[in-house]
């Protein structure tokens, strides 16, 4: 009897043990994968992609805006990419512009500048959970890709389509954020992400993102020519189709600051 | 892959204006008021991004008021960039400032008052800027040549003076508008704190009124020289700004406007964030020797509803109310994009003077107002 409750003990503990040395494992595993697809983008410096936001409501009327969006490579630890947003079109917001110096858990800083007043203006950004320029995008998924913004647990690696993925729980580690997890899809082939399901505060799946079309740029870096945003509660979506990438592009830190909005 | 780019928009609009009372003044049109706006923005780009160029005239046709039937060019400027120096020349518009209500430190323009009594809209300045940029901030220095006259309404406009206004002004230097401005600007961040210095020395923007046997006045444009600071905190959902100015015209007098702007963001999931702003007013100018300004001791408050869709639908209501004599004026503003080339602006402005002199003339003045602008 006596026996049988020190095995019990024993092997429950040893149970525990198990089960925890897997979580971690899972989280390290996990962490491996996204940090080894952070890893192919290193070094990329600066970039300017052209691209078309198309935006469909559940009854299909679509509109569509024009940007370009300028880059440059976070360059210390606990920073993300900066980046500045100039719209085209709609006509009556063209020249509007938005810069955002991204952090990975803290509040990015970002202006905001309003071509009729010609005026700069700082705006707060604790709005991670809102749309991004009436989209389907909320702020916090234009950055969904740095790595650090996540707890990461490698779930199972399977065949879909055709294609091998890594398939992660991502749990956000920032305040104010709209999710309560995402399952982040990773090709085995390119370590590229193929696909985001986001899930809201209430567990409930709320949207997908889907990246197609990679095509290699500057012998390493991939850069996805399609992405569709569908949110499955409204029925509206948002497409993001890229013109084209422009890599080496002359960008200091100087042009990713307020008074460099003025004059794009 | 990138080229030289131009980028051409041009805008037409037509506004109808609908005053809900009768006028108060001799010669006033009653009712409705409809305009025509004609406007281009083209923006040529070097193919290195050193040089750009912007050109944006302005046509403004008035059905019954000649003062608001004008052209201005808005922009007309070239800037080129080498290394951490730009020089911009030409006619630009040029903003400083944080505040939603008044930007007291907002000098290099003058403001298109016919067009909106907001103080929002400008006239083109000519003007030639140097500026460096570095990791110290970014400091600019200014010369404006030439110096811009206040537009009013004509005797038969609505939102005038009680006075009529002589068409010749008065400069205090040199006699005329070629005197030329100086100012010096310094913008830097400081982590969660954007702050501007400025010194300005040259003509205020803003007439002192000389009344003239008969009735009539005079506006002189007299010499100011002020040195300013703006600053903003922006801390997660809270911006706390200032606005401080140290002027000297006739008397030496200090100008402020300092508030917060918090906003609650993305309301239940709905998209729709909701700001409010609260300001305070200062000025404590004596009005019988300077120009006038109604702001001397008022409170803004405001609010800000951005519904984050596909229109960019947008809400703005607010009022200032003077702590001393309770006259108060307010408006309501709404926009939205319909399809993808026409905006629709709608507005309403009241004015409740409850006994204060200066906010008198605009007593009868509530005025309704559509505009629908068409891209192409």
């Amino acid at each position: 009897m006596k026996n049988l409750f020190i095995t019990t003990i024993v092997s429950s503990f040893l149970l525990f043990t198990a089960i925890v040395a897997n979580a971690d494992e899972a989280l390290e595993k996990g962490f491996f994968i996204a940090e080894r697809s952070d890893k192919t983008d290193r070094g990329f410096g600066s970039q300017r992609a052209f691209l078309t936001m198309t935006l469909t409501t559940r009854s299909g009327q679509s509109t569509t805006r024009e940007m370009q969006i300028d880059t440059l490579e976070k360059f210390e630890e606990g920073s993300g990419d900066w980046s500045i947003t100039q719209f085209f079109s709609p006509p009556d917001v063209e020249g509007t512009a938005l810069l955002s110096q991204a952090k990975i858990l803290e509040s990015d800083n970002q202006w905001l500048f309003l071509p009729g007043l010609n005026r700069v203006k700082r705006i707060s950004s604790s709005n991670k959970s809102g749309p991004f320029v009436g989209s389907e995008f909320a702020f916090e998924d234009l950055t969904a890709n740095e790595l650090g913004k996540y707890d990461y647990r490698y779930i199972e690696t399977k065949m879909i389509d055709g294609m091998e993925m890594d398939i992660l729980e991502c749990t956000p580690r920032y305040e104010r954020s709209g999710y309560s997890r995402l399952l982040c899809y990773f090709d085995t082939d390119i370590y590229q992400s193929r696909k985001i399901e986001f899930f809201d505060r209430g567990g409930q799946k709320l949207k997908t993102l889907t990246l197609e079309n990679y095509n290699q740029y500057e012998d390493k870096y991939w850069r996805a020519s399609f992405q569709r945003m569908v949110n499955h509660l409204t029925g509206k979506s948002t497409v993001l189709a890229f013109e084209n990438y422009e890599f080496g592009v002359e960008l200091s830190r100087l042009d990713f600051e307020p008074e460099a909005l003025e004059r794009l | 892959m990138v080229d030289a780019s131009i980028r051409t928009t041009h805008s037409i609009a037509i506004e109808q204006r609908f005053f809900i009372d009768d006028p108060q003044w001799p010669s006033q049109f009653n009712s409705t008021q409809i305009s025509g706006v004609l406007s281009s923005d083209i923006t040529y780009r070097s193919r290195d991004r050193k040089m750009r160029t912007e050109f944006t005239p302005y046509l403004r046709l008035d059905e019954r008021d000649a003062g608001r039937s004008y052209f201005d060019i808005r922009e007309a400027s070239v800037s080129y960039r080498l290394k951490d120096w730009e020089i911009l020349g030409g006619i630009s518009q040029i903003f400083w400032g944080v505040n939603e209500s008044r930007n007291p430190v907002d000098i290099i323009n003058q403001f298109d008052t016919v067009e909106d009594i907001d103080e929002e809209e400008k006239l083109g300045q000519p003007l030639i800027r140097v500026s460096h940029r570095s990791h110290w901030g970014t400091i600019e220095a200014y010369y404006l040549p030439y110096f811009r006259e206040r537009r009013f309404a004509s005797q038969e406009g609505r939102l005038r003076f009680p006075f009529e206004i002589n068409e010749s002004a008065r400069f205090e230097r040199n006699g005329d508008n070629t005197a030329g401005d100086i100012a010096l600007r310094y913008s830097k961040r400081f982590g969660d704190f954007d702050l501007g210095l400025h010194a300005f020395q040259g003509t205020s923007r803003n007439p002192f009124f000389l009344f003239e046997q008969g009735g009539t006045a005079t506006p002189v444009y007299q010499a100011l020289r002020q040195a300013g600071l703006d600053v903003q905190y922006t801390k997660g959902p809270w911006l706390l700004k200032a606005e401080i100015v140290s002027a000297e015209i006739t008397s030496h007098f200090w100008s402020i406007v300092s508030g917060f702007e918090y906003t609650f963001f993305n309301i239940k999931q709905s998209n729709i964030d909701i700001g409010l702003i609260g300001e305070y007013l200062f000025d404590n100018r004596d009005q019988m020797v300077d120009p006038i300004n109604i702001f001397d001791d008022d409170f803004f408050l405001g609010t800000r509803i951005t519904l984050n869709d596909v229109q960019d639908t947008e809400f703005l209501a607010g009022i200032i109310v003077d702590d001393n004599t309770g006259g108060t004026q307010g408006s309501v503003e709404f926009q939205r994009r319909i399809g993808n080339r026409i905006l629709l602006e709608l507005e309403a402005r009241f004015f409740d003077d409850s006994g204060d002199a200066l906010l008198s003339a605009f007593e009868t003045d509530d005025v309704l107002q559509a505009r629908v602008t068409f891209y192409f």
